[in-house]
């Protein structure tokens, strides 16, 4: 294991010179720890392959240099970095059963017979394919043959970090569930420093401990799965994590009172003075639905459009004077058909020009 | 009306379809839901007549069209790698099918306009393919079959490769787009999400028979069958198995006895299940059933936890809302209202219990 650190990392992939908007990674520092699991998160196009790309050597960075414990691998191929793949698309040895295929690393390595059998049978039975280890790899379905890229993945021990480009995109969803579950399980047993990218919030957050959101070339923010959903640090982390997303919603300050729509909804929660566009960032979870005014002043009339239930709560879509606005609303609970829009004081951040104003 | 009666499928000896019989009206949708290799491509290929079933008929308004080829059915279709003509404007993409039947310029372009308005392509119209994102493309391949006004519209996952956020939107605004259609839809998922968010009627398929058929919230809720129950849902269905004696239940280990309703009074061996989002630690109410568990790994997804963990022998999970960290092997107390509880018989067919 070891601690990788980018130093001003940065990548183009045409040469059109000097332009920002042509970096497919916009210089960037960061040091990932030894033993953890991290996540790069965001839309296809935000730079996030093309950077987990050059952490593994597959590709050279057009400026800045890649540290491995210190010492300069920026010009080492991804053999020499010792690290091991895992990619969206099952690699397998067709030919090989999989217990060989799962051994053919170990065996690369000249590791001892004993050895083998032993970090073999141990990633067999972490996968739950103890009972086709002899079996050819080309019977077996994708789901199988994924799951034999994942273990061909875990199955070294002296590996300087795992690096999983959507291994899990192509699996179906209740098999997803069980091998993420199994992917922290070995993180927590081995501790090796993992990187994960992947477009999917729930597959991110579940799995890791720090979370890099991108967003066309750079990073818009580092934090753990509660700092992302709490406190975005762009309305773009907002909207995109979350189901559904962050409600944004212009809104102005007067006088130490927050105003939506024209109208006093409470105190400012925090001093935000400056210039550019105000706006108020509120998760669908902690909007509610009241059906009077009565004892709730700081509620706003508001015109419910859809009500999606997902089967496990309601997502009511509603618009307060033309502003798409949604809540979440718990099973059972009862949704007043002219309701009346409450936002959690505490739970309001504010954002300038996009970006999170902080008290 | 598309009608399916008694339909089989093998193929190299293998069966891939077995006896499926269904209606589907016009201007409804319906989800085919299950896993990979359940034989949802397998049937919309026989519903299209790219291939001819062994067995059984299918008839679209009471008549046979097995005889009928696919280019002179009215069928449109969307698959899971979106395809687009890569030469021609998003406008030309989209008008092509309407090119091809000669249909008149004026006509072509009051209803390229219209389709392009409902997916929010309008102002791509003038760019090729390439310069659009995957799921500005996926649209633009959506559009095309649309444009078609088919009789019946088969879609093969097609969200399945866009991005998380994306699918999401789309979700959102597709029962609004199929609303505006008298057609046949067909739209085949491995998400239980998907199927929800779309509603209309559902067929679970596994191994390539069509499991159970219903509306779509109703077969999530009250499904016949354990299979069908654990088809639909995500996460997984938690089960355990359970004795009862004239409605007292308990589950294999040195547990309280509980029951299910003071009407409930069954005897023998039964399947408990109970859907993730069910789960509480705190007591509902005085009647809720004690899940004492064995926490192995808990992940946070922003506002919601899930916490998988041991429940006598059985790997469970519960999706808790907000933030819960729990150690591992700290032991916790889950709790279950009897009404939200899934009884299946040993037969795994489900019983009505009045709490339902």
């Amino acid at each position: 294991m070891a601690c990788i650190e980018l130093q001003q990392i940065a990548h183009r992939y045409s040469a059109l010179p000097g332009e920002a908007s042509a970096y497919a990674v916009q210089p960037l520092s960061q040091v990932w720890q030894d033993g953890g699991a991290y996540a790069l998160l965001g839309p296809s196009g935000c730079g996030k392959t093309t950077l987990l790309n050059i952490i593994s050597g597959l590709l050279r960075a057009s400026a800045g240099r890649v540290l491995f414990d210190g010492v300069d691998v920026t010009g080492l191929s991804t053999e020499r970095r010792n690290i091991a793949q895992v990619f969206q698309f099952p690699v397998v040895y067709d030919t090989l059963s999989v217990a060989d295929n799962l051994a053919f690393p170990l065996r690369n390595r000249g590791l001892k017979i004993a050895e083998i059998e032993t970090r073999v049978a141990t990633v067999l039975q972490l996968l739950g394919l103890e009972h086709m280890a002899r079996v050819r790899a080309r019977s077996l379905n994708a789901d199988d043959k994924q799951k034999i890229s994942l273990g061909r993945g875990l199955v070294r021990t002296d590996v300087n970090a795992i690096l999983f480009d959507e291994p899990l995109t192509v699996i179906d969803p209740h098999l997803k569930w069980k091998l993420r579950t199994e992917l922290k399980k070995i993180h927590q047993q081995f501790g090796h420093t993992m990187i994960y990218v992947t477009h999917d919030q729930t597959e991110a957050l579940t799995f890791a401990e720090r979370v890099i959101v991108m967003y066309e070339g750079a990073v818009v923010q580092i934090g753990t799965p509660q700092e992302l959903f709490e406190k975005p640090a762009h309305t773009f982390v907002g909207k995109f994590i979350g189901s559904p997303g962050m409600n944004v919603l212009p809104c102005a300050t007067d006088a130490g009172n927050l105003l939506l729509a024209g109208k006093v909804i409470g105190k400012l929660p925090y001093s935000a003075s400056g210039a550019g566009q105000l706006e108020l960032g509120i998760r669908p979870e902690y909007v509610s639905l009241v059906a009077t005014a009565a004892g709730n002043p700081d509620s706003l009339p508001a015109v419910i459009t859809a009500v999606e239930d997902n089967g496990k709560h309601f997502v009511v879509r509603a618009s307060i004077n033309d502003m798409p606005i949604s809540a979440i609303v718990r099973e059972g609970a009862a949704i007043p058909e002219s309701p009346r829009i409450i936002l959690d004081p505490a739970k309001i951040n504010l954002y300038r020009n996009s970006h999170l104003v902080t008290a | 009306m598309l009608e399916l009666q008694q339909v089989s499928h093998k193929i190299a000896g293998e069966t891939y379809i077995d006896n499926i019989s269904l209606k589907l009206e016009r201007g409804t949708l319906t989800v085919l839901l299950g896993p990979t290799l359940a034989g949802k491509t397998s049937l919309m290929r026989l519903m299209a007549g790219l291939d001819k079933p062994d067995s059984g008929d299918i008839l679209f308004d009471h008549k046979s069209v097995l005889g009928v080829p696919v280019q002179k059915r009215n069928i449109a279709m969307v698959y899971q790698q979106f395809i687009n003509y890569p030469t021609l404007t998003v406008y030309d993409n989209i008008a092509s099918p309407l090119v091809v039947a000669g249909v008149k310029r004026e006509e072509i372009g009051r209803r390229v306009a219209e389709i392009a308005t409902l997916l929010q392509l309008t102002p791509l119209l003038q760019r090729k393919p390439a310069a659009l994102s995957g799921g500005q493309q996926q649209r633009v391949a959506l559009a095309r079959a649309l444009i078609k006004r088919a009789d019946l519209v088969l879609l093969d996952e097609p969200l399945a490769n866009l991005d998380y956020k994306l699918r999401e939107e789309l979700r959102a605004e597709l029962p609004r787009l199929f609303a505006h259609m008298g057609a046949v839809l067909v739209y085949a998922t491995t998400e239980p999400t998907e199927a929800l968010i779309l509603g209309g009627n559902t067929v679970c398929m596994h191994a390539g028979r069509a499991v159970e058929v219903g509306t779509t919230m109703d077969l999530y809720r009250r499904p016949a069958g354990l299979l069908a129950a654990r088809l639909f849902s995500d996460p997984p269905l938690n089960t355990v198995a359970v004795t009862g004696s004239a409605g007292n239940f308990s589950f294999h280990q040195a547990l309280p006895a509980f029951r299910l309703g003071n009407n409930v009074s069954l005897s023998g061996d039964f399947t408990f299940s109970v859907r993730p989002h069910s789960l509480q630690t705190e007591k509902p109410a005085s009647n809720a059933i004690a899940l004492p568990a064995t926490v192995a790994v808990t992940e946070l997804s922003g506002s919601e936890s899930y916490v998988h963990f041991d429940f006598c022998g059985q790997a469970w999970v519960a999706l808790l809302h907000g933030i819960r960290e729990f150690a591992r092997d700290e032991q916790v107390q889950f709790w279950v209202q009897p009404e939200h509880v899934m009884l299946f018989d040993a037969n795994q067919q489900r019983i009505a219990l009045a709490a339902n």
